[in-house]
């Protein structure tokens, strides 16, 4: 029982571990969005509010837009599904890698610390994912996510602007951490990455394709890229899967 | 502002963004034993990141030369299995060196 409650200490904190360098990323972008909330004409609360209960950059971003300019209810509902959906393939994917005994009130709490970037470094972690470790993922970026927006919305001017600019690449750093070891080690992942960005080139500079911006065009080059790296190199249980393992 | 606007946009953004995320872990308990969905679900990660960094990441900082700078440093420093935060500030300060070194970039 001791020795138990010593192995969840230890794995809480190995995921709040985990979780820092996605704290300090999120800390300094909800910087960035408590700034654009509050000069918009967001009250401060409303920003924090979002944060906390969203905790998304692009769905933000996309929300506040459109609360602003008084968007109507329905839209909210279709822009939120569309820049949003990337999270249920995310969710679906995570859900096979947590471990199965995970109950349903746990399985409700950890779905919504469900990022891009958790998401990210759980799946790098390396064997299954338990509740204890998922708990000290999440409680970092939540609160650097909310004390950012907090404290971008208050001191709105003060950051320079070539600082702010700076870390805005940050969280693409991030995920170029992730991709590129796993990439270096499978054949596999590499073709997945290449042919994934190699699709959302043509999107993005493809004016006739310029309906799948945002949201769409990233379920639409996950799904091509994903079903082509399946089809083509299948993994079986027990013989590739360790290989295609990111380390 | 219009409070009740406000409070029901926020609601609905947040439980939008909850119910996307809730609704396959919640389902999917057991273990998809389908090789292709399984092989899909293993590659989703990779393609989603790369599909979200690029082109994007080109214009995360208000000019492309910083940008490239930044995206070349992190590719560098994550080939050779650097931290996850040792390659978002690498790239960070690749950004910043760019942005001092040449004014108007």
């Amino acid at each position: 029982m001791k020795q138990n409650t010593m192995q969840k200490k230890s794995e809480f904190i190995e995921g709040f571990r985990d979780g820092l360098p996605i704290c300090f990323g999120y800390f300094s972008v909800s910087i960035a969005y408590g700034m654009m909330a509050v000069i918009s004409g967001l009250p401060l609360w409303a920003a924090v509010l979002i944060s906390c209960t969203n905790l998304t950059s692009a769905g933000q971003f996309a929300g506040t837009n459109l609360i602003l300019a008084g968007g109507g209810y329905i839209e909210m509902v279709m822009t939120m599904l569309i820049i949003n959906i990337r999270y249920f393939l995310m969710s679906l994917s995570m859900s096979q890698k947590v471990e199965e005994r995970m109950t349903t009130k746990e399985r409700l709490a950890v779905s919504y610390g469900i990022t891009d970037e958790i998401f990210a470094v759980a799946m790098k972690h390396p064997g299954v994912l338990t509740t204890v470790y998922m708990a000290g993922l999440i409680i970092g970026p939540v609160l650097g996510w909310s004390l950012g927006t907090l404290t971008g919305g208050a001191v709105t001017k003060l950051l320079p602007e070539e600082i702010s600019n700076a870390l805005g690449i940050a969280l693409y750093g991030m995920f170029i951490a992730v991709v590129i070891p796993a990439a270096k080690q499978s054949k596999a992942i590499l073709f997945t990455v290449i042919l994934a960005v190699l699709c959302s080139t043509i999107i993005y500079y493809t004016p006739a394709l310029a309906f799948l911006s945002g949201g769409w065009g990233i379920i639409v080059v996950t799904l091509i890229a994903s079903g082509a790296a399946a089809i083509l190199f299948p993994i079986h249980e027990g013989t590739e899967s360790k290989e295609e393992e990111p380390s | 502002m219009n409070i009740p606007y406000l409070l029901v946009s926020i609601a609905i953004m947040a439980g939008m963004t909850y119910l996307i995320r809730v609704l396959p872990m919640a389902i999917f308990r057991k273990r998809i034993q389908n090789v292709f969905i399984q092989s899909f679900l293993a590659y989703v990660p990779y393609a989603v990141l790369s599909a979200m960094t690029f082109p994007a990441i080109l214009y995360a900082t208000g000019s492309k030369l910083s940008a490239g700078a930044g995206c070349a440093a992190a590719v560098v420093l994550a080939y050779f299995n650097r931290s996850l935060l040792t390659v978002a500030i690498g790239a960070s300060v690749a950004v910043l060196a760019v942005q001092m070194l040449i004014p108007f970039s």
